[in-house]
């Protein structure tokens, strides 16, 4: 046991080296993204906007978790473990939706009274 | 570049391998694995503070101050807009740079070069917090932002602000406590003795797992 850890450690370590190349990219990327996203308060609040906002926002995050998470390099069984739950919370935020649109109807309606 | 695995099939048939061969179903550390479902668990924490934020701001009649004058400064008389928050932004991107270089040094066992960066990415999360300390401070004192109202707007602004920026804070101070004990072993030759320099990723992941809760706010709270 001992010794498969150990080897298992070793193969690990070795799986996880990259060149430090990538990583000084995805920083560089990372500012001008997060510049970019900045400037998207100079815009009005509509669909442009927000449209950039999120897209930026994925971007980075996507970067943040596939290179400096090494999410890319490790196997699918652990993306589509730790990945894939959080899928489920899309479900929660379409049920809170609804329910914050209807809260704000009803609250018009009673205190229009 | 992949995981050595037992069963080194790729694919959903690996998938299926992974789980069912007799043996450990991710073929990492297991402090790594361990690491991963408490920031999954964690997301689950984020993602609830900011549907409920969602929530909130979907149902107010009233209307909700907007956060590029809420968190504007004043330099040399003009209002820059969300202009602490950008230096903050750029500050943890900063950190969680130094961070990956700290991991790709330390499967290379270069103490020195692994400690000093680990140091940089902690103090750079002091100084993100010291910022974070300044902001609350202005909108308490100055703007007059409680959790149960503010003169600019909705009252559920203060009770989401708090929460969510108090509840990442939180993470960000103990981030810096982490990294703080980890790189301090490090340089004391703690994991040579152990043979591996995983800690060091498995820091690095919380690390960046701040950052991207970061990210998400930055969007959701600032800018949205």
């Amino acid at each position: 046991m001992g010794h498969a850890t150990e080897q298992n450690a070793a193969a690990h370590a070795e799986g996880q080296q990259h060149p430090i190349r990538i990583y000084l990219w995805i920083w560089l990327l990372l500012f001008v993204v997060s510049t970019f996203s900045y400037f998207t308060d100079y815009l009005d609040r509509g669909m442009l906007r927000w449209g950039l906002i999120l897209l930026f926002m994925f971007l980075k995050a996507g970067f943040i978790v596939a290179i400096f998470m090494h999410m890319a390099w490790e196997r699918l069984a652990l993306k589509l473990a730790i990945l894939g739950p959080p899928a489920l919370l899309l479900a929660l935020i379409v049920l809170m939706a609804i329910e914050g649109d209807y809260t704000f109807i009803t609250r018009l309606a009673a205190y229009a009274q | 570049m992949t995981q050595q695995s037992t069963t080194a099939v790729e694919g959903l048939a690996g998938v299926t391998a992974d789980w069912s061969a007799d043996k450990q179903s991710f073929p990492v550390p297991w402090g790594k694995a361990m690491m991963w479902i408490f920031l999954l668990s964690d997301t689950f924490i984020f993602t609830c503070f900011l549907t409920g934020y969602m929530n909130v701001r979907m149902s107010t009649t009233e209307a909700w101050p907007n956060p590029s004058e809420v968190f504007s400064l004043v330099v040399a008389g003009k209002h820059v807009p969300l202009l602490l928050i950008a230096i903050m932004t750029m500050v943890l991107i900063t950190s969680s740079g130094t961070m990956a270089m700290a991991v790709n040094y330390g499967y290379q066992r270069d103490r020195k070069r692994t400690a000093l960066l680990m140091f940089a990415t902690a103090f750079l999360g002091l100084m993100f917090v010291g910022m974070q300390a300044f902001e609350w401070t202005k909108l308490i004192v100055e703007e007059g932002v409680r959790p149960w109202g503010n003169p600019m707007g909705a009252a559920q602004f203060g009770s989401s602000f708090f929460m969510i920026t108090g509840f990442h804070g939180l993470h960000v101070s103990c981030g810096v406590i982490y990294l703080a004990v980890v790189a301090k072993r490090v340089l004391n030759g703690f994991y040579d003795r152990k043979g591996t320099y995983e800690t060091v990723e498995i820091a690095g992941l919380y690390w960046h797992f701040v950052d991207l809760v970061w990210v998400f706010i930055f969007a959701f709270f600032y800018l949205w």
